[in-house]
């Protein structure tokens, strides 16, 4: 561990020929690790600095958010942007978009647990003819700039009758339209062991059993991440909404920001602000309740890649 | 084709013995397909469907009223002369060939700093991947619109400093160097996947270096940086990939019009408004196509070249 470290540190004199990790007195090991953290702190106090300051102007009233004001603190801090965020915009309260949204995630979370696990186990267990020229499809698939489908896609939803409803945002996550996931259950299927099924298979069970009594409840670290993120994803999804809807009512959350701001047009700064941190609040609680299990889900899956 | 590291050692693993295979692969084949019936379906209709007529109808004129009219080529010599689409891809390339290589320089400078630390890695590792998580959001457009806007506190702050550039949000010059800094901020994800790659670099490795007096610089070029390799050939094409579809804090941050003096104008946001603010399908459609062929390219070229630069060590557990 000790000597990992070393490349990394800014070690005054490279042509130490005799350096021995080693030989560090305690001393310097304390003086080393007190670097280290005060440039980390440095650091997390300016990438934090944003989402600082974002949460304190969305408590400050008005007249303190732009003009001479930097520090995050305030003796006014209240609750009024808020309360003004909370009405909501075009007649439509604030609880009808965060609803809107839930209803939005949750739908996305469904259809892509239920469609990727089902397609990713016939990639991962299954041996058919044709299967890696669709898996390569399949990766080939996460490549692709999603523009050069909107606009046909756009194209057949309207001659369906179905703008203006949620059928466009939600068909494609029924149908393992985010191959990120597909393509992550498959490899964590992968790693499971292959005697599992053979055993199965010897006891007479069919794919249906063993998927449903094996693979699933083995996958539930993929199936947790997977609805983790494609949460995530459909809170924050912007384009979608964009394209397909009208009316107010149906408005998510960032369309109705969207909207927000441009009635307002930054007259209301602090209830704009406010509003913009009502939005990521699910994410944030979602952060902080599940970090773990985001973080060591890019790192172990975002490698396999 | 499109072959990463982990794809091949599905050949590794132990099949099932040969005889008696002809009875099982019958049913297999149909049950294969049966499960993968919710993929093909979406394949079809959403991906590979829409992919085929987007291509047909870049060759006409189309505006969702009228049946489209056949016109070759016009969409694609058009925009060639089309002074915004042009200012679009200058707007796009600078931001890719600029922002891509900072963020993943920042993800990876990091990533050695943190794998350097016993004590608080995690905690550093969450606080530092939050922004990834967030930064594409409308909120955060919001938020990065006013901290970079009049009187801001960017500018502010760069005051304190004696430098007065007044606001970014409104200066042609400098929307893109936010733009850029907004997708540094989110250096936090592909940060991650390089501490995860660091932390799987044997440390003998580095001890046996130290032996030969090896320095801080040649054990990087010499150890890290090779083992590192596909780990950031991954980060590269993906980041990269990305970085060319940027559009919801480009379309938030200028009200959806792409200024100050188009200096917003993403090559997705021009697409966006040709297609769905004029209803100009067909040359829409041409611009998504041509997207569609330079990542086709890059993606091609950083494949070729990444036999050179991309070293996989021999034993694959």
């Amino acid at each position: 561990m000790t000597t990992m470290a070393t490349p990394t540190k800014p070690v005054p004199d490279i042509e130490q020929a005799q350096y021995n990790p080693k030989s560090e007195s305690v001393t310097a090991k304390r003086v080393k690790s007190g670097i280290f953290h005060a440039v980390a702190l440095a650091l997390t106090a300016v990438v934090l600095y944003p989402a600082l300051w974002m949460i304190a102007s969305s408590f400050k009233p008005n007249a303190e958010i732009g003009g001479a004001n930097t520090s995050l603190w305030s003796e006014n801090f209240s609750m009024d942007n808020f309360v003004t965020a909370m009405d909501g915009i075009g007649g439509v309260s604030t609880l009808t978009f965060f609803t809107n949204s839930l209803i939005l995630a949750i739908g996305s979370v469904v259809g892509t647990i239920l469609s990727a696990s089902v397609s990713a186990y016939a990639f991962a267990r299954i041996k058919f003819p044709g299967r890696s020229i669709f898996f390569g499809m399949m990766i080939a698939t996460l490549l692709l700039p999603f523009h050069v489908v909107i606009i046909p896609q756009y194209i057949i939803f309207n001659q369906l009758g179905l703008v203006d409803t949620y059928v466009p945002l939600l068909i494609g996550k029924f149908l393992a339209g985010d191959a990120f996931f597909v393509f992550l259950m498959v490899q964590f299927m992968r790693n499971l062991p292959a005697e599992l099924d053979e055993a199965a298979r010897i006891d007479g069970a069919g794919h249906v059993r063993i998927f449903t009594a094996i693979m699933l409840p083995l996958m539930k670290p993929a199936l947790i991440s997977t609805s983790i993120f494609s949460f995530i994803w459909s809170w924050n999804d912007f384009l979608g909404p964009l394209l397909y809807l009208n009316t107010p009512d149906k408005y998510p959350l960032p369309l109705a920001l969207r909207l927000f701001v441009d009635q307002t047009q930054s007259s209301d700064y602090g209830a704009m602000i406010a509003m913009s941190v009502l939005a990521l609040l699910p994410v944030l609680v979602f952060f902080l309740v599940f970090q773990r299990y985001i973080v060591e889900g890019v790192s172990t899956q975002g490698l396999k890649g | 084709m499109t072959q990463s590291p982990t794809l091949s050692r599905r050949s590794a693993s132990p099949s099932a013995p040969a005889p008696r295979k002809s009875k099982r692969s019958g049913a297999d084949a149909r049950a294969g397909y049966t499960f993968l019936l919710p993929w093909l379906l979406g394949f079809i209709a959403l991906t590979v469907g829409p992919m085929v007529s987007s291509l047909y109808l870049s060759f006409t004129n189309y505006n969702l009223f009228e049946p489209p009219k056949w016109i070759g080529l016009d969409n694609y010599t058009t925009l060639f002369q089309d002074e915004r689409f042009l200012q679009s891809v200058g707007v796009t390339t600078s931001y890719v060939v600029f922002g891509t290589p900072l963020k993943l320089a920042a993800a990876l400078a990091i990533a050695m700093l943190l794998n350097s630390a016993r004590k608080g890695q995690g905690f550093y590792r969450s606080a530092f991947y939050a922004p990834s998580l967030i930064g594409a959001s409308v909120s955060i457009a919001i938020v990065w619109k006013a901290m970079f806007g009049d009187s801001g506190p960017v500018d502010q702050g760069l005051s304190f400093f004696g430098i007065n550039l007044g606001g970014w949000v409104g200066n042609p010059d400098m929307t893109i160097p936010m733009m850029i800094l907004l997708t540094v901020w989110q250096f936090g994800a592909p940060m991650v996947i390089f501490l995860a790659g660091l932390k799987q670099i044997p440390a003998d490795l580095y001890e046996a270096a130290s032996m030969d007096g090896a320095g801080p610089i040649r054990k990087f070029l010499n150890i890290t940086w090779p083992m590192l390799s596909p780990v950031v050939f991954f980060n590269l094409l993906m980041e990269t990939i990305h970085a060319f579809q940027i559009f919801n804090s480009a379309y938030i941050i200028s009200n959806g019009e792409g200024g100050p003096a188009g200096s917003t104008l993403f090559y997705t946001l021009y697409l966006y408004l040709r297609g769905f603010s004029d209803f100009r399908m067909g040359y829409a459609s041409a611009m998504a196509w041509l997207l569609l062929i330079v990542v086709g390219i890059i993606t091609l070229v950083i494949f070729k070249t990444s036999k050179s630069w991309v070293h996989y060590s021999g034993d694959a557990k």
